[in-house]
């Protein structure tokens, strides 16, 4: 799977709420781009990643 | 009052007609009116933007002064209202629609309807990305340019424009939080700068 441009390996399968908790994101201040396709928060639990997945997290900062 | 004409030559005649016209046309969204998003407007309309959306709810502070296009005269007045008089002051021919408002996942479907690009300027971390997972979520055709990370004495070479996808683009150096360091001026400037130039480059096609 690549994530922000990096290759890493899934250790076993998970959705992505479970993958951004275990990398310590707060699901509060990300948005999630996978495989093209902006993934609204509610799907979070129910989306499965998959090994030829491309993900791209932003996780905001404050300020403004 | 100026002429109309001369006025949008004086903005945007020496980049040629197409620019004016697209410039014009637009229809662009500036979410929040604080350090980034005062700059932003201010220079979308210098840009000769056309059609542009306010939105913030709150008033000036006296801690706006150190980065925000405010004046201590505007103190303890709404900031829709003020950056509003400011910006017809610059060319009373642009459309401005203000709303005094805090936008929230519940209304951004009705005060956004009209926008073709929102300009994500909000300072709460979790109201950035609520604001960009709505848009892009709810809509299939708006673009959103956000920031993240403008705080603190870094390099301004850090501050960069990223895209994201074709209708994503992230402005900021990613990490500088303003819980952990202070905004600054010029850094804010330089970052709303950013989005400035990138929402001109979505609307002439650049992109």
């Amino acid at each position: 799977m690549q994530v922000n441009g990096e290759k890493i390996l899934l250790t076993r399968r998970m959705s992505l709420e479970e993958f951004l908790l275990q990398r310590c994101y707060r699901l509060d201040r990300v948005v999630a781009e996978l495989n093209g396709e902006i993934i609204s928060v509610d799907r979070y639990g129910q989306v499965m990643l998959a090994d030829e997945d491309v993900l791209e997290i932003i996780s905001f900062v404050g300020g403004g | 009052m100026v002429d109309k004409t001369l006025l949008n030559q004086a903005l945007c005649g020496r980049h040629g007609k197409v620019f004016a016209e697209k410039m014009a046309r637009a229809h662009v969204a500036v979410a929040g009116l604080g350090g980034l998003g005062s700059n932003v407007a201010v220079m979308l309309v210098r840009m000769g933007i056309g059609h542009l959306h306010l939105i913030d709810y709150d008033r000036v502070d006296i801690s706006n002064l150190n980065r925000q296009q405010y004046t201590v005269a505007d103190i303890g007045r709404y900031k829709t209202e003020v950056l509003q008089k400011y910006l017809l002051q610059i060319n009373p021919y642009v459309d401005i629609k203000a709303d005094c408002l805090k936008l929230s996942a519940g209304n951004i479907v009705e005060v956004l309807a009209r926008d073709e690009i929102v300009c994500e300027a909000l300072d709460a971390p979790d109201a950035k990305a609520m604001l960009v997972n709505e848009v892009l979520t709810v809509f299939t055709d708006k673009k959103v340019v956000a920031a993240s990370g403008m705080a603190g004495l870094g390099s301004a070479n850090d501050v960069v424009t990223r895209k994201i996808s074709d209708r994503l683009y992230i402005c900021g150096d990613g990490r500088s939080d303003c819980s952990k360091m202070p905004l600054t001026a010029a850094r804010v400037a330089l970052c709303a700068a950013h989005q400035a130039n990138i929402i001109s480059r979505i609307i002439l096609g650049l992109e």
